[in-house]
């Protein structure tokens, strides 16, 4: 018995009878299906330029159309959100910091985050600390970093009219005093609402079937599943973790059409998994609430924390992680 | 990752009484435990271990919803001292042992006696000894644990539990006790340092003078954690857990930076400080600057700057205030009903206090901001569609408890378009609710249902009006469309209310509502101008027909008088239209 914790706001569900088409990014890397409106280099995003965004912990939220939001105006908009910044700082809400020289707000754009032209451009928002003694010799040390960005984000962008900038899914890094200045500017001054993404247990089977089956040259990271007990005197947590070359070659006997995946084959694949788990430990894990997936492309942990951990399947997973806050925000 | 992990397993103190409180009332076996239960525990021990297992952890569990009583003491310690379950179940036994008024002497005694016996671990016997250390003082009478004395004594050469051993022979030594003893370590320092007041003769070693502090209060987070729960017991109400719906996110105490219940205040849009800036500048000779919204505060204000007036930043401010709803009423600009789309479904997804764990505590916040909305739907005198969206949505999973007034309100201005297609997302969970409650809330939910119907028809005049000039009669179709929706909510009052007067026997108060409602649904043909004529079912007819109140049956005279004068007129006005729907070019009369 599968225990799922089913919330009709955000669901990310297809029946048995849709197959989900993968995206060659995230599922058999030497499919390369040629559509006309793919982004040339979408496959790999520039390594280097989005290493900065590899193995750290994000947290999740879906953000609903910015109105008025214009790309071209970055510099302006840091500069009045560094003045934003240094006032809620005054007011005493701020961290505190060492008390002088205080931060400076740097935006930019990420053109390559995205799946396609018709994907509006990812925006990162970078909050560093003056920390010297003397101007010149500016150390800046970066307290915390976010990013906007759409990858595939069709469903929402076909019905909005032009001064609606779409950019659904927001991810953070860093302390959560900034998250809130900084999230409470963009609300304030684009009109929108962020709220917390979550990922649903249904969701992370997706993730672990999806990721399994991904290529990765040296892949030493084991695949791991954490589950959690509740309602016990103490809650009970069961960390899970599988040999990749074997969950690999399970889920290449589940998979039945390469590039496709469907309802079925994910249930059949955790399935599996679980009954191993029941032969050595007699215990059911379909019972127990899975928390956490980690596999050697990203980890999920179900209140909405994300890592990545190949830059190879970036977008693949950004693709995923949209669709779930494209269906939080409608 | 790791980091996470570890932080999870350092929640750990005591934890055991703020989850369990009741969840754990599911293990509970009715009844209290009396001692032959006890003495069973101790027979058994030999046959059907796992049953026996079973039976002590259940009885155990049974006790965890609250502190305990003295009676439980004896039970709960010699489960936890026999050995019988796993170290981790004993040391959660032992660390909840918490008393609620005080711990019977008999209990320790036979504790002890277990202790010697060393059924359980000697982690387990450490623990008891540190238990038995925080809660003496709670110990009733004392006689029967100094006699044991001696049996404390002879553990003092077992190294592991020597300065515990200690530290309890410290609480108990008394004049009578006096012996000598071994070693300068501080534990038998203290001891000694108590035998030397009462028995000089016997203690022949010279005992520094400066060590005053000798057992560190170990298990002081320990004591302060009972005093804790102690406290919290005493002052205990129920209040109820919410349902645990959807993935639950660890939210810290305060409030989250990105509610957005409390609307906010108009303000111009700081952008235009921006690139209004550098307009303003070529503009400020012209007229086109546009007026500050937070200077708008009379209606004559608004008429004279109508043509420049600009939304404020945050759509969601316009709520409150009536100006700008008037002005958004006029507005084509469909950006305008976007924004405010976006910004209430959020907010009333991300606020509902039932579908997400942790709002339940918001929940006053939370009716207030509906309130607000139907307000403003009361004056725009329309739903909001992301309004409508939510309580599709939220309605099947509504308790029928919070914010009840305010969702029946809302309820009413559900247009009925989308009546027809969520018929079922709107009336299942309304019906299911509706026969499992009070008597009030049925006519509170009747009442909202006439207001809808009221709405509709309300809605369906203002339509004549306005199309009365057109050329086309496409009034037609949206005609039977209103018709069939009106007619299956009429029908669906029809069928919840004649099983409910059953249920409530036709009582007075809900019969009125009833007939209320068919009030109205007379009313559809001579005030609002739709050819449909609904009775009410026998179901509701015959009880109205045969009360003793004069009240209903004036109603019940009411309707029937209506319906017999309007049958005629009625038939050839319905034959009518039914011609017109036919040939589109007869004009409407």
């Amino acid at each position: 018995m599968l225990l799922l914790n089913h919330t009709p706001m955000a669901g990310f569900e297809l029946t048995p009878s849709q197959p989900a088409h993968l995206e060659p990014g995230v599922g058999a890397p030497s499919h390369c299906s040629a559509e006309p409106a793919r982004y040339p280099d979408k496959e790999n995003a520039d390594p280097q330029k989005v290493a900065f965004l590899l193995h750290k912990q994000w947290t999740l939220y879906s953000v609903s159309p910015l109105y008025k939001f214009s790309s071209a105006d970055l510099k302006d908009y840091a500069r009045m959100l560094g003045v934003f910044i240094a006032a809620e700082k005054q007011k005493g809400l701020a961290v505190d910091m060492n008390g002088e020289l205080g931060v400076r707000v740097a935006m930019s754009g990420l053109p390559e985050l995205r799946s396609s032209e018709q994907d509006p451009a990812a925006v990162l928002v970078q909050l560093s600390l003056r920390s010297s003694v003397s101007p010149k010799n500016s150390e800046e040390k970066l307290i915390w970093s976010g990013w906007f960005c759409c990858v595939a984000g069709d469903d929402l962008l076909e019905d909005l009219p032009e001064n609606f900038t779409c950019l659904p899914l927001f991810l953070v890094n860093g302390a959560e005093s900034y998250t809130a200045i900084v999230g409470s500017w963009f609300q304030k001054t684009f009109d929108c609402c962020f709220r917390r993404l979550a990922i649903s247990p249904l969701n992370l089977t997706w993730m672990a079937a999806m990721w399994t089956g991904c290529k990765v040259e040296n892949n030493k990271a084991a695949m791991e599943l954490l589950f959690s007990v509740p309602h016990l005197p103490q809650p009970l947590n069961i960390s899970y973790a599988i040999h990749p070359e074997d969950a690999k070659a399970l889920w290449d006997t589940v998979q039945k059409t390469p590039g496709e995946i469907t309802q079925e084959e994910v249930d059949v694949f955790m399935e599996c998994l679980y009954s191993h788990f029941h032969r050595h430990f007699k215990i059911h894990l379909s019972a127990t609430k899975l928390v956490e997936v980690s596999t050697g492309i990203a980890s999920a942990h179900c209140d909405g924390i994300i890592k990545f951990l190949q830059s190879q399947y970036l977008i693949g997973v950004l693709m995923l992680l949209t669709e779930l806050a494209i269906s939080q925000i409608q | 990752m790791q980091r996470r992990r570890s932080s999870k397993h350092s929640k750990q103190p005591l934890q055991v009484h703020h989850s369990n409180q009741t969840d754990l009332s599911t293990w509970r076996k009715g009844g209290t435990v009396g001692t032959e239960k006890s003495a069973q525990n101790h027979q058994s021990l030999s046959d059907q271990k796992n049953d026996d297992e079973q039976d002590s952890l259940e009885q155990a569990l049974s006790y965890f919803v609250k502190s305990l009583p003295p009676e439980g003491f004896d039970v709960l310690l010699d489960v936890a001292l026999s050995g019988k379950l796993a170290d981790t179940v004993n040391t959660r036994l032992l660390k909840s042992l918490i008393p609620a008024s005080a711990i019977p002497e008999s209990s320790i005694v036979s504790s002890v006696s277990w202790f010697c016996v060393s059924k359980c671990s000697s982690n387990i016997q450490l623990l008891f000894l540190r238990w038995l250390i925080t809660m003496f003082d709670f110990i009733d009478h004392k006689e029967g644990v100094h006699a044991l004395y001696g049996i404390f004594f002879s553990f003092l050469n077992d190294e592991k539990l020597c300065p515990y051993i200690c530290h309890v022979l410290f609480l108990l030594t008394r004049k009578e006790n006096g012996e000598s003893s071994f070693g300068m370590q501080p534990h038998l320092q203290a001891l000694l340092s108590l035998y030397k007041l009462f028995c000089p003769e016997l203690v022949s070693i010279t005992l520094p003078q400066k060590m005053k502090t000798y057992f560190k209060n170990a298990d002081g987070p320990w004591k302060a954690a009972i005093s804790a729960v102690r406290q919290r017991n005493l002052a205990k109400s129920a209040v109820p857990q919410p349902l645990l719906l959807g993935t639950a996110q660890p939210r810290s105490r305060k409030r989250k930076w990105n509610t957005q219940l409390i609307v906010p205040a108009s303000s111009a849009n700081a952008q235009h400080f921006l690139v209004g800036g550098k307009m303003s500048r070529v503009d400020s000779y012209g007229a086109n600057r546009a007026f500050p919204v937070e200077q708008l505060q009379t209606f004559p204000q608004l008429l004279q700057n109508i043509h420049r007036l600009e939304f404020p930043s945050q759509m969601g401010s316009v709520l409150t205030n009536p100006l700008l709803l008037h002005y958004m009423n006029c507005s084509k600009d469909e950006s305008v009903y976007l924004r405010l789309y976006y910004w209430m479904g959020q907010t009333l997804q991300e606020e509902c206090t039932w579908c997400v764990v942790d709002n339940n505590q918001y929940e006053e916040e939370f009716k207030g901001f509906l309130e607000t909305v139907y307000k403003a739907e009361c004056f725009l005198q329309e739903g909001f569609p992301s309004c409508e969206e939510f309580l599709y949505r939220s309605l099947p999973l509504w308790d029928g408890v919070s914010c009840r007034s305010q969702i029946l309100q809302l309820i009413t201005w559900i247009p009925l378009s989308t009546f027809s297609e969520m018929k079922s997302q709107l009336c299942d969970p309304l019906a299911q609710l509706f026969f499992t409650s009070s008597l009030y809330f049925k006519c509170s939910v009747l009442e909202s249902l006439k207001e809808l119907l009221q709405n509709w028809l309300n809605w369906h005049v203002v339509q004549l009006d306005s199309e009365s000039d057109s050329q086309f009669s496409s009034l037609n179709t949206t005609l039977s469309g209103l018709v069939n929706g009106v007619a299956e909510l009429i029908n669906f009052v029809g069928r919840i209310s004649t099983a409910a007067l059953h249920l409530e026997k036709s009582h007075t108060f809900l019969l009125h509502f009833i007939l209320d409602f068919y009030e109205t649904v007379c009313d559809i043909y001579p005030k609002y101008k739709l050819p449909l004529l609904i009775m009410p079912p026998a179901g509701v007819f015959y009880p109205a027909l045969l009360s003793m109140d004069s009240v209903n049956l004036n109603q019940l005279c009411y309707i029937m008088d209506f319906s017999s004068c309007l049958n005629f007129e009625f038939w050839v006005y319905k034959s009518e239209i039914e011609i017109s729907a036919f040939s589109p070019h007869v004009r409407q009369r």
